[in-house]
């Protein structure tokens, strides 16, 4: 008994002696002590909290950063950049917790969706890029055969395409479902003698891409531009019958190339009616694919951070960004 | 008795084998002159009408959710206190708060209080474990990331035990309860988190609750079965005889239960922490903070060796959060009573321990130092990475061609077959060949079961790609079972070799497939054969944990008796370990087929097409949610049906035993 209360004791000497140690003993800068930077930069009315969605591409996360970075840094906001998919992003329109989508493919039916029925989200114009989708080969492919790159020869190739997943016809691998496609109704209507196998996603494309470049295979695919991987490879795209305007519009009766998309910003409404200089910035928000391909390789290739790719492109282009900003920010 | 039985039990075994045999001769026989006929196929982009209903229902539930009263006080109550609870987790040991720019406790608070934790529920071993494990992950370069990882975790674990363990007792003691909650629990583990991902942000709102809630959706199963499992396994009679004694039902569970059925309980703990761990990444995807989102980033870009790196942290605080569990356990079954002086001793050491505890505490409270992990030059992300990728370029450049041949060889030799059997058979003839083989190996019930499933399966409109998927499986956890059987054995009959494989296999299951799934993909291409490997990868480890402890389960007299008559090497284990592990083989089957179908939809991502396409369809385009969620549920019907066959058959083996 006599044993225990000792022990006790001195448990707790060594407690008490032990958090003298920790408070007294060693120096060093202490948490939140000091130092605290005020808060600089920029200049302007204060602009409050952005909830931008960013989804899961590097084109997106291109734009993302560039916006995020003037809109800190030149006008004072807060920018809560969210992890989304594209589905989830337009929800958050509805329930209030995204304020800003920054790079948008088209979506039909979330527009009518949210835009149309819903009216919780509007339409803030085009980003400048352009969206190509198409079927694309590798590099090797298109210097040894180039007459590939008209699908009038492509059956001709049929055989060179077959893989274990085609049976008896040459593989036209399509990747994320995000995308619209429209290739088994081209394949049919086309009279093409391959079969529309399902990758399931950019990272099967991509992987099979550069397969296919080092092995010198035979290798078609659904891919898009803007694409960072094109800083990588480029791709060769193959034509289809041009696109005329409402060519696609039976989806089964489709034998005509994709259209050409204009990406564009959509913002909940209430954001984008808020006046906030945040709000601004995204309606005036626009460059080109190569200056989105240039921070996209930074961040892709040259694995820089979101922060320092936005920065780089931002001090090289400074008249883009001042035409962005309300007159007089800069 | 036993001995008497033998022999007509052995006749029933070997007539069923022939009538089993028989059928699929049949099947064979039939399906020359049918196949292609009422195959039931739709195409990619087509729709039927349940799934047009269904996405109809979506856009409505959607619409109204700012109105209807149960968003309003019900949904909006939940997430309000699960909210509460990780941030408050997160302010502890990841994100700045109380106005503070750092959580309370920083890095040597968290390594000192779980290190310390680990001694006194465990022991010595899994402390220093824990310690280095965490400096670890810090050194990794990824201390934030883990933490916010840890506290998602540890909310949705807390609340799947504060659920599941008092419903897992009450299924132990009711028969009723557990038959209702049984198919619920499947449903919660079979189906494909990419179904309710989406929806849950439109009752749960974007942040951490929805990821905690889709967390705990596929982890709160195993805590629940492996409880009820353990309060059963308390023998009647221990039970019957402190109710003679006159206890209340309530002295029964507290006294006699939950005490005898401890150890049991903390393993469904232990369980239900590693199905949590697997929920990191594809939490990612609704903004769940930490190592998943390192995950997702770094393969946009396919950069295979962050990916890694950040897999690597995950599957370090596995084994941690395994290892503690497990000495937990073991601890609160252990009967050995410390000597009065022994415990003396502990309870000084324990109060040193305490002191240097709160000591880290309060320097990691105060000082910037304790607080935010240092970045040193010792930092071991960087080589990690680097390793990673190289590994994984010299494999794509040397291995594909090698590789590539053997793919398409096992497509068209293995996959081909069994899918062309399956989906290009009419649809009453499948129906009719599951239908006989569940009665002939399983029993009237099972028949039953399966009856309704098929219905069902063929009621989603996706009956094509359902037996796609099914053959994709069936020939996966063959696979399974051979890889499970040759390392259970292994493992089983060498403690040397369980302690060198076994942190491979923990590394194998909670690794996130999307780390190892780009290598694979330039190894095997985009294809049924790369999605049947990923398959394997993830569940062969749960066959082999199983059958090992069942050859380690056969008692060790038998095998001696065994040797001493001269029993070989190899005639030991086909003739006496083997046999005896029946049971544990079947049950391995089950998990393997289960463990194979959740992989269904990471296969859809990497060219398997079928229903895990559909899933992965359905998440990406709204138009297609109503098939999506029509394809989840056809991954559910496939296990359970799957599942009650299994049971059933093994049910009958054990009794034919």
């Amino acid at each position: 008994m006599a044993d225990t209360v000792r022990t006790w004791r001195r448990v707790q000497v060594a407690l008490v002696a032990a958090a003298a140690l920790a408070l007294t003993g060693c120096g060093g800068a202490t948490v939140g002590g000091g130092g605290g930077g005020g808060s600089g930069g920029g200049s302007g009315a204060p602009c409050g909290t952005v909830n931008l969605a960013v989804n899961p591409w590097v084109g997106y996360e291109a734009d993302a950063a560039v916006y995020e970075y003037v809109a800190k840094n030149k006008l004072n906001c807060t920018v809560t950049k969210k992890d989304l998919k594209e589905q989830v992003s337009w929800a958050g329109f509805g329930t209030g917790e995204v304020d800003l989508i920054l790079e948008n493919w088209g979506h039909p039916d979330l527009t009518k969706q949210y835009i149309t029925d819903q009216k919780t989200a509007v339409d803030l114009g085009p980003t400048g890029n352009k969206g190509i989708i198409g079927w694309y080969v590798p590099p090797w492919l298109a210097q040894a055969h180039p007459d590939i790159l008209d699908w009038k020869n492509l059956n001709n190739y049929a055989d060179q395409f077959k893989t274990s997943e085609s049976g008896d016809k040459g593989q036209l691998l399509d990747g994320d479902p995000s995308y619209v496609t429209n290739d088994n109704a081209l394949v049919t209507n086309l009279g093409l003698n391959f079969k529309v196998v399902q990758g399931g996603s950019e990272t099967a494309l991509i992987q099979s891409f550069r397969q296919a470049e080092a092995q010198k295979q035979f290798f078609i695919a659904y891919f898009y531009e803007p694409q960072w991987f094109f800083e990588e490879m480029k791709l060769a795209r193959v034509s289809l019958p041009p696109y005329t305007e409402g060519c696609d519009a039976d989806p089964a009766k489709v034998a005509c190339d994709y259209p050409p998309y204009d990406l564009n910003k959509i913002a909940s409404a209430k954001f984008a009616g808020s006046g906030s200089p945040a709000a601004e910035l995204a309606k005036k928000f626009q460059w080109t694919n190569d200056d989105q391909n240039s921070v996209a390789r930074s961040i892709a290739v040259d694995k820089l951070s979101d922060e320092e790719a936005a920065k780089k492109w931002v001090e090289a282009n400074q008249d883009k960004v001042n035409a962005w900003l309300p007159a007089g920010t800069s | 008795m036993a001995t008497l039985a033998q022999p007509r039990l052995r006749e029933w075994a070997v007539s069923t084998r022939t009538a089993v045999v028989a059928v699929l001769v049949a099947w064979l026989v039939l399906w020359v002159p049918l196949r292609g006929v009422n195959t039931l196929t739709l195409a990619s982009s087509d729709l039927t009408p349940l799934h047009s209903w269904l996405n109809d229902l979506n856009t409505a539930v959607n619409a109204s959710r700012n109105t209807n009263p149960i968003f309003l006080y019900v949904f909006n109550e939940i997430r309000l206190a699960i909210d509460t609870l990780v941030t408050l987790i997160q302010g502890l040991i990841s994100q700045p708060a109380f106005g503070r720019p750092a959580p309370l406790l920083g890095w040597l608070g968290v390594v000192a209080v779980s290190g310390f934790a680990a001694w006194v529920f465990g022991n010595i071993k899994v402390a220093l474990l824990t310690i280095v494990g965490l400096l670890f992950i810090g050194l990794q370069g990824l201390w934030q990331e883990g933490m916010d990882t840890l506290a998602l975790t540890l909310a949705a674990v807390l609340v799947c035990l504060l659920i599941g363990i008092p419903l897992g007792v009450w299924a132990g003691v009711s028969d009723r309860v557990n038959r209702a909650i049984t198919p619920v629990l499947d449903f919660m583990q079979t189906m494909p988190t990419f179904v309710y991902l989406a929806p849950l942000t439109l009752f749960f709102l974007i942040g951490p609750a929805s990821a905690t809630i889709a967390t705990l959706i596929y982890a709160m199963p195993p805590v629940v079965r492996i409880t009820a499992h353990g309060i059963r396994a308390v023998p009647r009679t221990t039970v019957e005889a402190t109710e003679s004694m006159g206890s209340t039902r309530w002295q029964t569970l507290t006294k006699v239960l939950l005490p005898m059925s401890r150890r049991t309980i903390v393993l469904g703990v232990n369980q239900t922490i590693m199905a949590a761990l697997s929920m990191v990444t594809i939490a990612a995807l609704i903004d769940a903070p930490g190592l998943g989102k390192t995950v997702i980033k770094a393969l946009e870009t396919l950069d295979v060796g962050t990916a890694f790196n950040a897999g690597l942290a995950i599957v370090v605080i596995a084994i941690v959060l395994d290892r503690v569990t497990t000495a937990a356990a073991a601890r609160a079954e252990s009967t050995h009573a410390p000597s009065p002086r022994e415990h003396r001793r502990r309870q000084v050491l324990l109060g040193a321990g305490a002191a240097v505890t709160v000591a880290c505490v309060v320097l990691s409270y105060r000082y910037v130092w304790a607080s935010t992990f240092p970045t040193t030059d010792f930092g071991v992300g960087g080589p990690i990475s680097r390793f990673a990728d190289a590994l994984t370029t010299w494999a794509q450049t040397n291995l594909s061609v090698i590789t590539a041949g053997f793919k398409d060889g096992f497509s068209r030799v293995v996959l081909d077959s069994v899918e062309a059997l399956l989906v290009q058979s009419p649809w009453w003839l499948v129906c009719a060949v599951v239908l006989a083989l569940a009665a002939l190996l399983g029993g009237a019930r099972a028949a039953i079961t399966a009856a309704i499933c098929l219905a069902l399966l063929i009621g989603t409109g996706l009956w094509a790609d359902a037996m796609a998927t099914l053959a994709a499986t069936l020939v996966a956890t063959a696979i399974v079972m051979v890889l499970g059987v040759v390392g259970g054995v292994w493992m089983g009959r060498s403690a040397g070799a369980d302690r060198t494989i076994r942190p491979v296999l923990d590394a194998a299951q909670v690794m996130p497939a999307f780390v190892y799934l780009v290598p694979f993909l330039a190894l095997f291409a985009a294809s049924r054969f790369t999605a049947v490997v990923a398959a394997v990868v993830f569940a062969a480890p749960v066959a082999m944990k199983i059958i090992a402890d069942g050859i380690r389960g056969v008692p060790a007299v038998t095998v001696e008796a065994a040797t001493a008559s001269g029993s070989s090497t190899r005639q030991l284990i086909t003739k006496v370990q083997l046999p005896m592990a029946r049971s544990a083989l079947t049950l391995a089957t089950n998990q393997g087929l289960i463990y194979v179908l959740s992989m269904v939809v990471v296969g859809g991502l990497v060219g398997a097409g079928a229903l895990g396409f559909d899933v992965v369809a359905g998440f990406s385009q709204g138009s297609l949610f109503g098939k999506g969620l029509a394809a989840g549920v056809a991954i559910v019907l496939l296990g359970i049906m799957l599942d009650r066959i299994t049971q059933a058959a093994a049910r009958r083996a054990r009794g034919a035993r």
